[in-house]
């Protein structure tokens, strides 16, 4: 810690870093909880619980590991895994193009990788809810906290199955859906669009979870579907003066 | 079983890391276009609220005590409680109502 103090590196990035943190702890929590229910479907398709624990920690994703899993489960060829990943996890290519933009145009590739390796719904939520230019050492934080909490938690549901009551799970599934509001409500407050946006898309995710062709996507799919299409009416119609 | 798990963790890990990093990693330079650079700033905000609902009914063992959570979450959001505050009161809400729910 001295020596890091010493070169600079805490001063400059300490704050985003703790703020990361602390941001990351309510992640970490509902990550583990809902990861813990994912070793679940983990041990059903035969892994280990150190693989379970190395799934997690490189792919970060429940839809796209849950997808995965069966996968694996029905011994699917290599081509359907990859395709499967691609269309459960292309949000997230989406996202990546949001956070590139959020950079310091100068900042290093290494940076770029790191905050790369793990933008999840979450994470790129709160990252993205930050001034720009984005401070990689925010991210770093909340990755700290969060990635161990998923992959962990993966593990010790492949170990230990339902050992958690239904009571509790369903409790503290929602603390991720709690980040999402506290994301984007205070600014559908402030800026009328995006308030109405976001009202819109309320309804729009509601009613496409219930027609007939819609609902039969992914959700993954789904979400990319309105996400592009409602972002791109709201750029047509009320594009944005720097 | 034909295929080796660790071949199947190999595939999917590069696929999800390739969607995530190459994005930030080819895109170096400030989009100049007004439209991208404003379909971009909706997308966080849009996304999340698609992701949210109606997913938060689901998440718990009862419809209900999910929409309490939205609503009591999105209330508390509303007048400025924290990240941490609007995620634990939302999980207590859940607890509470599932006590006379289920």
């Amino acid at each position: 810690m001295v020596s890091l103090n010493k070169s600079g590196l805490l001063r400059t990035h300490g704050q985003a870093l703790q703020e990361g943190i602390r941001d990351g702890m309510p992640i970490a929590l509902g990550y583990f909880v809902v990861a813990f229910t994912l070793g679940i479907a983990a041990r059903n398709a035969g892994l280990s619980p150190f693989q379970g624990f190395l799934a997690s920690f490189f792919n970060n994703a429940s839809a796209g590991e849950y997808a995965a899993f069966t996968v694996i489960a029905a011994d699917s060829p290599y081509l359907e895994m990859a395709l499967i990943t691609l269309v459960a996890n292309a949000r997230y290519l989406l996202m990546s193009c949001v956070l590139s933009q959020r950079f310091a145009p100068d900042a290093s590739i290494w940076h770029r990788i790191f905050v790369g390796f793990d933008v999840t719904d979450e994470i790129f939520g709160i990252s993205a809810a930050r001034p720009a230019p984005l401070d990689p050492y925010y991210n770093y934080g909340a990755m700290s906290v969060a990635l161990p909490g998923w992959s962990v938690g993966t593990a010790l549901g492949i170990v230990a199955g339902n050992a958690l009551p239904a009571a509790a799970v369903s409790a503290l599934s929602v603390a991720l859906y709690g980040m999402f509001l506290a994301i984007i409500i205070p600014p559908a407050r402030v800026n009328r669009v995006v308030g109405a946006f976001v009202a819109l898309a309320f309804v729009a995710s509601f009613a496409a979870s219930t027609l007939p062709v819609l609902s039969e996507l992914s959700g993954g799919t789904r979400t990319i579907l309105l996400t592009v299409l409602l972002a791109g009416i709201a750029a047509v119609k009320y594009p944005r003066d720097e | 079983m034909q295929h080796s798990i660790w071949m199947y963790l190999l595939v999917m890990s590069a696929v999800t890391l390739a969607i995530r990093i190459l994005p930030l990693t080819l895109i170096r330079r400030q989009i100049k276009s007004r439209f991208v650079r404003s379909f971009l700033f909706y997308v966080p905000y849009i996304t999340l609220a698609v992701m949210t609902f109606p997913d938060i009914l689901h998440a718990t063992q009862t419809p209900i005590s999910g929409l309490l959570a939205l609503v009591v979450g999105a209330t508390l959001a509303w007048f400025g409680a924290s990240l941490f505050k609007v995620s634990a009161f939302c999980c207590v809400v859940v607890f509470l109502a599932e006590r006379f729910l289920v």
